[in-house]
């Protein structure tokens, strides 16, 4: 690891200052995803501020009969909650299914959404890539390498996103809450978190500099079943090569491009009275496989129908 | 950087290089090696330690964020001569070949009981507000992050039933 200093702000206020006042900042929370790639130095911050400890670790309820949770809420804590568990239980499922109860202890709601991609390459310093270092190509494209993007890739980055938890969060109409260093917040969708990464697959998100997430927002849950279902190459403690979450008639993918895919062909196709496969086949039409990751296009239309046939969101509601 | 946190039972101060893991400081500040490094990526379980009484990773989280947490190493669970319940059923049944991941597995059995026991649900829990029932299947699911490279997983099974599962 490289050299850094560590703060630990008291409030967010604080923490947005720490890290406005030291170039090379960044924040930690609980440290799964920054500390491993510190260790590896694909990430070399030089200073550090912990906002694990920051009052942002509660579940409430909104005005509009949704959930509030805090950025340093925890992904065990998240999937324990009652609430959660009875209103949202594809986001329960989608955290449980993601990484080992110990590593869910500490991830947290912010970190988990602002994890790195699980490229081998982008792991393996010895070869290029364009998200570690701009400009230096992409060994992933043409490389031995399969769980890689179908939609939205580009010829700089074909990395996928690898969380479990957003995926679900997508489905949900979750809304990201942001501060800033000057004092301003505001929300956006979570689908409007993540870039693509078209020539600029190093900036991963519309986050500027310095500000920080402080909530996710979930809307009341919509009408109808949920589900996350996913595919890995082993039965746990393995990331996604292919996930699915069905909220309602709401359907985004997951493993499949540089952000949690919303299915947006696929969700039309439901609302006019498609078949959960021909609502797949729609979704699927507009993917791009490159030879390696082919197996996602069969893999992800028979997930995904699986998916909506058990939550019955084809049955024309 | 200074930094004190109680350290089975007893207080501990260490002045850390901020870039110390939690399982370096135990193994080589404090001289605890019973918590294992295994990949040091959080990739093994073998560093399991309980925070809090909570189970985590000690090999990626950083000593200096622990300032005042209640930290409790494999060296902590017996009191005195008398096994921890969860060490005397590994023993019992013989729940390991070389031993490098007992630690890390016991840790994390006396965590996950807890989590169970909070009514904590897994990915293979069918109904999601349903009590916490510690099946087979359940267990293996809940401790998924704790790898054997013995494979001694049938024995390690048995020990966790036998400490708190059903069947
Ligand atoms: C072995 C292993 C297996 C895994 N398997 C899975 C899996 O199957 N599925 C899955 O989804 N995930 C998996 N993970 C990833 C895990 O979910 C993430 O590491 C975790 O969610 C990151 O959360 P954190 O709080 O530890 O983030 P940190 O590591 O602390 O931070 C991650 C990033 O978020 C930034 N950040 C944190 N909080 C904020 C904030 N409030 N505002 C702005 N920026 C912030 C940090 O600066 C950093 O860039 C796995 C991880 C490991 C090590
Ligand atoms: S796919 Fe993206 S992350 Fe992977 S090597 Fe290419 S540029 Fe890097
Ligand atoms: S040494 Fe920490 S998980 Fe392997
Ligand atoms: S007993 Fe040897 S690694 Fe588990």
């Amino acid at each position: 690891m490289k050299p850094f200093t560590y703060e630990r702000p008291a409030d967010v206020t604080e923490a947005l200052a720490m890290a406005a006042a030291a170039p090379g900042a960044r924040f930690l929370a609980g440290g799964t995803n920054l500390v491993d790639l510190m260790k590896l130095q694909i990430e070399q911050p030089t200073h550090l501020v912990d906002v694990s400890r920051l009052p942002l670790g509660q579940i409430n309820e909104t005005s509009e009969g949704g959930l509030r949770l805090g950025a340093t809420t925890t992904n065990s804590q998240v999937a324990a909650d009652a609430k959660v568990r009875a209103r949202y239980p594809a986001l329960a499922q989608a955290i449980l299914s993601g990484a080992s109860g110990q590593l869910r202890n500490k991830a947290t709601t912010a970190g988990n959404l602002l994890q790195r991609t699980r490229c081998a390459y982008f792991y393996d310093t010895t070869k290029p890539c364009n998200k570690r270092e701009p400009g230096a190509g992409c060994a992933a494209i043409g490389g031995i390498y399969a769980n890689t993007a179908i939609f939205g890739a580009s010829g700089a980055c074909i990395a996928t996103h690898p969380s479990d938890m957003a995926v679900a969060m997508s489905a949900l109409d979750a809304r990201v809450e942001i501060a800033g260093p000057n004092g301003q917040a505001r929300a956006i969708p979570l689908d409007d978190l993540h870039r693509l990464p078209g020539e600029t697959p190093h900036i991963e998100t519309t986050l500027e500099p310095g500000e920080m997430i402080t909530a996710v927002v979930l809307p009341p849950p919509p009408t109808g079943d949920q589900i996350y279902r996913k595919a890995r190459e082993r039965a746990s403690y393995a990331f996604a090569i292919g996930s699915v979450a069905v909220a309602g008639g709401k359907v985004a993918l997951g493993a499949v491009a540089h952000k949690p895919w919303r299915a947006r062909a696929a969700e039309q196709a439901l609302a006019g009275g498609a078949s959960p496969a021909e609502a797949m086949a729609a979704e699927m039409a507009s993917a791009r496989p490159d030879g390696h990751n082919d197996f996602k296009l069969k893999l992800m239309a028979r997930l995904g129908a699986a998916c909506l046939t058990t939550t019955g969101a084809g049955d024309g509601q | 950087m200074k930094t004190s946190f109680k350290l089975n039972g007893q207080a501990a101060s260490l002045d850390l290089d901020p870039r110390t893991t939690l399982l370096d400081a135990l193994r080589e500040n404090l001289g605890l090696k019973g918590s294992k490094k295994g990949c040091d990526h959080g990739q093994c379980g073998a560093c399991t330690v309980l925070v809090n009484g909570r189970r985590i990773n000690a090999c990626l989280s950083l000593a200096v964020t622990h300032e005042g947490d209640e930290i409790t190493t494999i060296e902590g669970l017996a009191q005195g001569e008398a096994l921890h319940p969860v060490q005397a059923a590994f023993l019992e049944q013989d729940a390991f070949q070389c031993g490098y991941c007992t630690p890390g597995q016991i840790c994390s059995t006396v965590g996950m009981l807890q989590e169970a026991a909070d009514g904590w649900a897994s990915l293979v829990t069918d109904d999601l507000t349903a009590d916490t029932v510690l099946t087979d299947a359940e267990i293996r699911e809940r401790m998924s992050g704790n790898l054997c490279r013995c494979s001694a997983y049938p024995q390690i099974l048995a020990a966790i039933r036998s400490a708190g599962g059903v069947a």
